[in-house]
């Protein structure tokens, strides 16, 4: 994002949430079809908060969508009621997805960092 | 539809009436408020209009100081005209959010009704809480008596929310003395005192959905700075204009002339004493009794506005004095007061050089007598005639126990 000078900046410190207004509510407009502005944070890259991130399996999802309506930073991207994966751009590696995953194993577990998905993926565990 | 309220030309009010009045009839969307001694009956005496039907607004009843600034900032990011009012450790507890409010830009109207701060606890006006808030970012105004505080916080309403100032605005009585003081106050009608201040103009709402928009974001280092020197710019150059246009206007209307600041039996004086509040009313008494009695050329100069500083104004109101005794209603802890200190940063590039010295009095409510005026005024002719400080830089007046002074 280019610096601006003190002249150049909108009083109050607000930033606007769109490049343009929206002629109708950004609810009904798919995320990735907004006009986000370059100053959202929808543009702004912080997964670099995380020490843990979670690891989802597809092959055990029910697509029940507990993680996506309790993701407190609305990471989990889900599309037509199907699990797709998590927003690793904006996930702060909280786990609430994980606690809230109701499966046998859970469809979504913590994994440290450095550890790659596949990896991850093959050592998930047996059900209890 | 609010009802309107008959008002007799003359009313007989005290300060907070006045105040209440006034937020009344500039038909505010949102009050958030939690009531302190001395200010407390104006937002009780609001929410008695709101009960009897003369109030269609808001009114947010909430848990503290700190949530009733926080309301008020929230109901004016979404898009509403917003005031409230406090005193002392409430004004205190407002402190975090008063630099919220003005870092947003957004022209709350705060009531403040002047009063010492503890510890030792105190009910009664000084002027410390006036002077924690004044790095805030806060337009601040000074009122000396009802009919001024009256008036202020209409003014208020129309400085502040005027779309180049886009600035929270305070409005100062003195707790007790004028909160408290029934007077004489001549009001406007209800239509024309909404008409003085006009319709809310409303700028980068959060409920307009079609433009959704972010307040409160987080800057570091690489753009903090220039947030708050935006901020300063527009405190520096966009405020004494509109204070000036919007005290000629109130003036083609009521009569009642304002001045940033305020002066006082200054055409041909040699020494002045410079004040806040209610003490600019005994000292301007004191300036015509020894004028009359003695011949002596006092007279008494006041900040109407107090933030931003009018640097310029009162190097002109001060032209040719030759003393000037700063006097501050607050403790200054371990300093010069905030008066004696502005007013010598003011002065020190000017042309004129008179004899600056400070009197630290009335704290905690201590009366300020035509007395101590009077003495005030001798030793500032004494240093005025020497050219030089015939007194330590700093005293306290009216203060028991062996004198004390500083330098």
């Amino acid at each position: 994002m280019k610096y601006l000078g003190w002249d150049e900046l909108l009083p109050g410190a607000i930033l606007f949430s769109f490049k343009e207004e929206l002629d109708k509510d950004a609810c009904e407009i798919l995320p990735e079809e907004r006009p986000y502005a370059e100053t959202n944070s929808h543009e702004a890259y912080v997964g670099d908060w995380r020490v843990l991130k979670p690891v989802y399996n597809r092959d055990l999802c029910i697509d029940c969508q507990f993680c996506w309506i309790y993701c407190p930073d609305v990471s989990i991207i889900s599309r037509d009621k199907k699990m797709i994966g998590v927003d690793y751009d904006h996930c702060k590696g909280c786990g609430i997805c994980v606690e809230v995953c109701p499966t046998n194993p859970k469809s979504l577990l913590m994994f440290e960092e450095r550890i790659p998905n596949e990896e991850a993926l093959a050592q998930w565990p047996e059900k209890e | 539809m609010a009802e309107k309220m008959e008002l007799n030309e003359v009313e007989v009010w005290d300060g907070n009436m006045a105040a209440s009045q006034a937020l009344r009839q500039a038909q505010i969307d949102v009050v958030a408020a939690y009531p302190i001694t001395p200010s407390t009956p104006i937002v009780q005496n609001y929410g008695y209009f709101l009960a009897n039907g003369y109030i269609d607004g808001e009114f947010v009843m909430v848990e503290s100081e700190h949530a009733a600034m926080s309301g008020c900032v929230g109901a004016a990011a979404a898009g509403g005209r917003v005031a409230t009012a406090t005193s002392s450790q409430g004004y205190a507890l407002m402190v975090e959010v008063l630099y919220q409010a003005s870092g947003m830009r957004l022209p709350i109207v705060l009531c403040v009704v002047n009063r010492a701060l503890a510890a030792p606890l105190n009910v009664n006006g000084d002027h410390s809480d006036m002077y924690l808030g004044r790095d805030s970012g806060w337009i601040q105004l000074d009122a000396f008596n009802a009919q001024e505080a009256y008036d202020l916080t209409l003014m208020a309403f129309r400085i502040g929310e005027d779309v180049d100032v886009r600035l929270p605005v305070m409005v100062h009585q003195d707790g007790f003395i004028t909160s408290h003081t029934a007077e004489n106050v001549r009001p406007l009608s209800d239509d024309e005192a909404y008409a003085f201040i006009g319709e809310y103009p409303m700028v980068n709402p959060m409920l307009d959905l079609a433009k959704p928009v972010t307040y409160g974001v987080q800057t570091e280092e690489d753009w903090h700075f220039e947030h708050k020197a935006r901020q300063h710019h527009d405190l520096m150059t966009k405020v004494f204009g509109k204070v000036e246009e919007v005290f000629d206007a109130f003036e083609k209307k009521t009569g009642r002339k304002y001045k940033m600041v305020e002066e006082y039996f200054m055409d041909d004086a040699d020494v002045a004493i410079v004040a806040l509040g209610t003490t600019v009313d005994t000292a301007v008494f004191v300036a015509e009794k020894l004028r009359k009695e003695k011949g002596m050329k006092v007279g008494v100069v006041a900040p109407r506005l107090i933030r931003p500083w009018p640097h310029e104004q009162i190097v002109e109101a001060l032209k040719g004095v030759k003393a000037i005794g700063a006097l501050d209603r607050s403790s200054p802890n371990g300093a010069m007061g905030m008066l004696y200190n502005e007013l010598a940063g003011s002065l020190y590039q000017s042309d004129n050089q008179p004899v600056l010295t400070n009197y630290i009095y009335g704290l905690g409510g201590r009366d300020f007598t035509v007395e101590h005026a009077e003495e005030i005024y001798q030793e500032l002719l004494a240093n005025a005639e020497a050219g030089k400080p015939t007194t330590p830089l700093q005293q306290f007046v009216g203060l028991r126990g062996p004198k004390l002074s500083f330098y």
